[in-house]
């Protein structure tokens, strides 16, 4: 009877690693038309036609798209969590950051497409009155990259609203770090006279940067692959026109290409081509991932007390 | 001699001064660090405020009977509902539970009980971790893939499918925390009864840890419940109730994406509606989720 069982659950297990294979064949098995197409061109061709007899396939602008729209996401994101974090873990007191703590991890639990309903209708138009438009008023004329008249559907406003989504995720991976740092290390520092500020410089943030590092990385596999929301409010440019060439222009990413056109796909070559599409952002967020995965690992795993 | 202490006591002062302009320094670049903290706080919560309010606010308008029973009218006139929908989102999200639970579960239990600390297990981990951080539109392709073109229509089966794809790493992480976290006595008692360790693990390990574990199905559920991107090729979405497993669904998230694209007044409030409705739904089971894991005195990983 163990044996059975020990069978069962050694399957289970078997099969979440089966899973990632099946991930792999269906990727790979469905975008090898296009591959065979365009070669490794795909990679570089900025066409993106479906018209039968004038088809090309180049996933060039929508990689950049969703490059821009990431690190719009985490130059505005990043330091916000981390921040965040610190005001959780060593500046407010604990009957105030449980209940926050709460607040922020809600935010974690709305769902993407709440997120693009609300940027759509409501933060879009703040967007524009608060922060596009004087923009362009000011710099528009003189500066490429705030050129282009602002609607609020683009890569800048794209980026801001994956930030505010990405935000819950970082903070709450960078508290439980910063938790994880022994209090040894802060009241060392505290004993030679450090201000707060420079207790979290020199004796708690070199502890655990790489840590941090990771944190920020799992929250950019988040903004790359996330679709629906991109979808709602970037603007939805096709082909070379996808290049974002300033801050306020139409694009697209991967993942809102294949959201868009994956039902009305023209062509089994079209549909494969949109599979590719979706085996690069596989490879991308695999990268991203494992590198997240690792760094975090490997913070928690050295630090004692993480564990009870 | 008087030179010398004068000297002397001037340097004192001196050094004082400097020190007392340097703390007074430091104290002002802390307090600007806190100040800037506390704004990165304030930032995050206007967002969840605004969001929050304009759902509510938009969303209650568009409640009724009819609109949460109805099939969906013309987009014009704002007849009609999202039942379709909310029953869609029920079944699809229900069936993927019912795969990735129990497969979640047993799963967590071998890496918690059974495989120790081998290469095997470390690579399950590994790649479980990895699988949770997956585009889900990329698990909505492989849910084309392998189901709709296997059977050959969009179907309930092909969206559960690639959702229990997300679900299933959250489980197996949650399931094999909340194992650890039993204290081995528990374990050593049913040994010295001389009772098989299956039973043991299903009759006093999972009983032990089931709050935890029930805290993991639940926030798998939640987090697949929102999911919109993996429906799009799987589920299709459709205007009439349920017909077959093999048929398209409707589901929330789809029904409020449609209707946001549409250029009528009418359809974005019933988006708002739609949208009140599925974050009643995600809240409640998270806020559940912290109501159970405080009872248990489990804690939960806040984001998987």
């Amino acid at each position: 009877m163990d044996k059975i069982f020990y069978g069962i659950v050694f399957g289970a297990a078997g099969y979440t690693l089966f899973l990632l294979v099946i991930i792999v064949y269906a990727i790979g098995d469905g975008s090898i038309e296009i591959f065979s197409f365009e070669g490794l061109e795909f990679f570089t061709n900025t066409d993106w036609n479906a018209v039968y007899g004038r088809d090309a396939f180049g996933a060039l602008p929508y990689i950049t798209g969703t490059l821009v729209t990431a690190t719009i996401a985490m130059t505005m994101g990043v330091p916000v969590s981390i921040g965040i974090a610190v005001f959780l873990s060593d500046i407010a007191p604990s009957k105030l950051s449980t209940p926050l703590s709460f607040v922020i991890e809600l935010l974690a639990a709305v769902p993407s497409i709440v997120y693009g309903l609300w940027a759509l209708f409501v933060f879009r138009f703040w967007i524009v009155g608060l922060i596009e438009r004087p923009l362009y008023n000011a710099f528009g004329g003189s500066i490429p990259f705030f050129a282009k008249t602002p609607f609020g559907l683009d890569v800048f406003t794209a980026g801001v609203v994956l930030a505010i989504m990405i935000i819950p995720i970082i903070s709450s991976i960078s508290r439980e770090l910063l938790k994880a740092v022994p209090n040894t290390q802060r009241e060392a520092a505290y004993s030679l006279g450090a201000t707060r500020w420079e207790t979290l410089r020199i004796a708690v943030f070199p502890y655990v940067k790489s840590g941090l590092f990771g944190a920020a990385f799992l929250g950019l596999g988040r903004a790359i692959g996330e679709t629906i929301l991109v979808t709602m409010v970037i603007g939805n440019a096709v082909g070379v026109s996808a290049i974002p060439t300033s801050l306020f222009s139409q694009s697209q990413t991967l993942s809102s290409v294949i959201a868009n056109e994956f039902n009305e796909a023209a062509s089994s070559l079209h549909l494969s081509a949109l599979i590719g599409l979706g085996a690069v952002l596989f490879i991308l967020t695999m990268a991203i991932n494992i590198g997240g995965q690792l760094l975090v690992s490997r913070i928690v795993k050295i630090s004692p007390g993480v564990k009870e | 001699m008087e030179e010398t202490k004068l000297d002397k006591a001037n340097l004192r002062h001196q050094l004082q001064s400097t020190m007392e302009r340097k703390s007074s320094r430091k104290r002002k670049i802390n307090k600007v660090v806190t100040a800037l903290c506390i704004f990165c706080v304030g930032l995050a919560i206007v967002p969840l405020g605004s969001i929050l309010f304009e759902v509510i606010k938009n969303g209650i308008r568009a409640l009724s009977i009819e609109f949460l029973t109805q099939r969906p009218g013309s987009m014009i006139s704002g007849r009609g509902g999202i039942g379709p929908a909310i029953q869609g989102t029920l079944i699809t999200v229900g069936i993927a539970s019912i795969i990735a639970a129990p497969v979640g579960i047993l799963a967590g239990i071998y890496l918690a009980e059974f495989a120790g600390n081998g290469p095997f297990p470390h690579a399950i981990r590994f790649f479980n971790d990895v699988l949770t951080g997956l585009p889900s539109i990329v698990l909505g392709i492989v849910g084309y893939i392998v189901v709709v073109l296997t059977i050959g229509s969009f179907s309930v089966w092909a969206g559960s499918f690639a959702l229990s794809i997300i679900m299933i790493p959250i489980v197996v992480r949650v399931t094999e925390e909340s194992f650890k976290v039993v204290p081995n006595s528990v374990r050593e008692a049913g040994y010295s009864l001389g009772i098989p360790k299956w039973k043991i693990t299903l009759h006093i390990t999972l009983k032990t840890a089931f709050g935890g574990v029930l805290t993991g199905i639940v926030l798998g559920i939640s987090r697949i419940a929102g999911e919109t991107a993996p429906l799009i090729m799987t589920i299709l979405g459709t205007s009439l109730f349920f017909t077959g497993f093999n048929e398209p669904v409707d589901a929330l998230p789809l029904r409020i994406w449609r209707l946001a694209s549409q250029p009528y007044e009418s359809a974005h409030s019933q988006g708002w509606g739609a949208a009140l409705v599925l974050i009643f739904m995600v809240l409640l089971f998270s806020v559940t989720l912290r109501f159970l894991a405080m009872k248990k005195g489990f804690k939960v990983k806040a984001v998987i």
